[in-house]
């Protein structure tokens, strides 16, 4: 276990449900029903740290919980933002609040992308509509130390051109990291230049070196099926692929079930799985 | 539209497009002779919905847009073909008609391939006839499940709960 890892699993055993209210720094819209709030760190939680993919239990007090996705770069310790999806009463009730207003916090929980493992290796980011913001802490990760790996490919799909996440940034990375950018949307007016298509088609658009390719994938998990189909089909092996699942989370510690997929519980084991170990699971109905 | 290139260069070029890849040299020799190199600048129409669909494209450079015309809500972009996909089925299947508009977005260039002459030689040699059927059936196929996964609008909202 990394000293990383170590801080993050000792902070989270202390007590896994102690919730500390944390204050918002910057509410920003990302798109008309996505937003970034920034939750200020340096006073309430300057202990805090969490690897890629890993995600909180965000409470508005007297309403309710919600996991979302971490989305800042682990080494920015002086605070912590998360991207959300504003889609019912606890995403709606934060998506009203604004600087200096107080949540709830606790975590960091679940598993994390094996950023160490695609050191050496081309890096394959596969990602659709709000996917990309577990995946950013693993990019802002690799991109700190941009040497230590080959290619670094982003494919990323949305809904439209006004859904996309993070557009400075993606230009940023494009132009300044030598990040292969490719994006796409499912729909697009004549002022939109881009890809219109699925974020599958964007494989056409590139060559994997799937011998020394690792790649990570997070999305909705019709995507996420889809995908793994067509990097199977272009020979990546099964253990050189991750992806980060999505179920309906209460506890966060694997107490209450809601998050269980067959034998696994996302909150606890996940979200972040090796692909042979979850694939069995993706085909089952009744899951 | 620009037309450049002799056939021996077209020959290489078709080789080396994905939709041709195997193809055998008695095939590629019958395709070339309805084969040319075309140039499209960026705003200019491959296809136009409603016209005859008396040509079909392998995309090689740039990027194509798909549009039609919507009662009410203008000009829509439905998708977009790049380097080694295909343009347009229409001129396999009769009447033989445009159902979209093709507009180069970036500057394209492609191989034009006659309609009214692949179909001549796909009535005279079945064989070939069948090679470009199965070939145009793979593009075809994954047209429809691409336009399935966008039909179910998949980024739509996960339920709130899920850590995203």
């Amino acid at each position: 276990m990394t000293k990383e890892a170590y801080g993050a699993a000792a902070q989270q055993a202390a007590d896994p449900m102690l919730i500390h209210p944390v204050t918002i720094r910057r509410a920003l819209w990302e798109t008309d029903d996505t937003f970034t709030l920034t939750l200020d760190l340096a006073n309430a939680l300057p202990d805090f740290r969490f690897l890629p993919g890993q995600f909180n239990m965000l409470y508005v007090y007297g309403l309710g919980e919600v996991a979302i996705s971490i989305s800042s770069d682990p080494a920015r310790t002086s605070s912590l933002d998360h991207t959300i999806h504003r889609v019912g009463l606890v995403t709606t009730s934060l998506a009203h609040k604004k600087r200096g207003d107080v949540v709830g916090i606790r975590g960091p929980y679940g598993s994390s992308w094996p950023v160490e493992l695609g050191k050496g290796k081309d890096i394959c980011v596969v990602t659709g509509g709000i996917g990309l913001a577990p995946l950013r802490p693993l990019l802002y990760t690799i991109l700190r130390d941009r040497d230590a790996y080959g290619r670094v490919i982003l494919l990323y799909g949305g809904r439209s051109p006004l859904d996309l996440l993070y557009r400075v940034e993606l230009e940023k990375w494009g132009n300044e990291h030598d990040v292969e950018t490719l994006v796409t949307v499912d729909r697009g007016d004549t002022s939109w230049k881009g890809h219109i298509g699925v974020v599958t088609s964007l494989f056409s658009y590139i060559k994997l070196d799937v011998r020394n390719t690792v790649a990570f994938v997070c999305g909705p998990e019709i995507m996420m099926k889809f995908t793994i189909d067509e990097l199977e089909r272009r020979g990546l092996a099964p253990d050189q692929v991750w992806l980060s699942m999505e179920r309906n989370m209460k506890c966060a510690v694997g107490f209450c079930g809601h998050c269980q997929l067959g034998p696994t519980f996302i909150c606890k084991d996940g979200p972040v799985y090796p692909l042979p170990r979850i694939r069995p699971l993706l085909d089952r109905k009744e899951l | 539209m620009e037309m450049t290139m002799q056939k021996e260069d077209l020959t290489e070029i078709l080789r080396q497009h994905p939709f041709l890849f195997g193809l055998s040299e008695d095939h590629m020799k019958t395709l070339i002779g309805c084969a040319s190199n075309v140039h499209f600048s960026e705003g200019e129409h491959l296809i136009r919905e409603g016209e005859l669909a008396n040509r079909f494209f392998l995309i090689r450079t740039g990027r194509v847009a798909l549009e039609i015309d919507v009662s009410g809500k203008g000009r829509l972009r439905i998708q977009t073909t790049g380097p080694g996909e295909v343009l347009g089925w229409s001129w396999l299947i009769s009447p033989y008609r445009w159902h979209f508009s093709g507009v180069a977005v970036a500057d394209a260039r492609a191989v034009s391939l006659d309609a009214e002459c692949l179909r001549k030689k796909c009535d005279a040699d079945p064989t070939f006839g069948f090679e470009m059927l199965k070939r145009l059936t793979v593009v075809m196929e994954n047209r429809l499940e691409a336009t399935r996964l966008q039909l179910l609008d998949m980024y739509d909202l996960p339920a709130e709960g899920a850590a995203r």
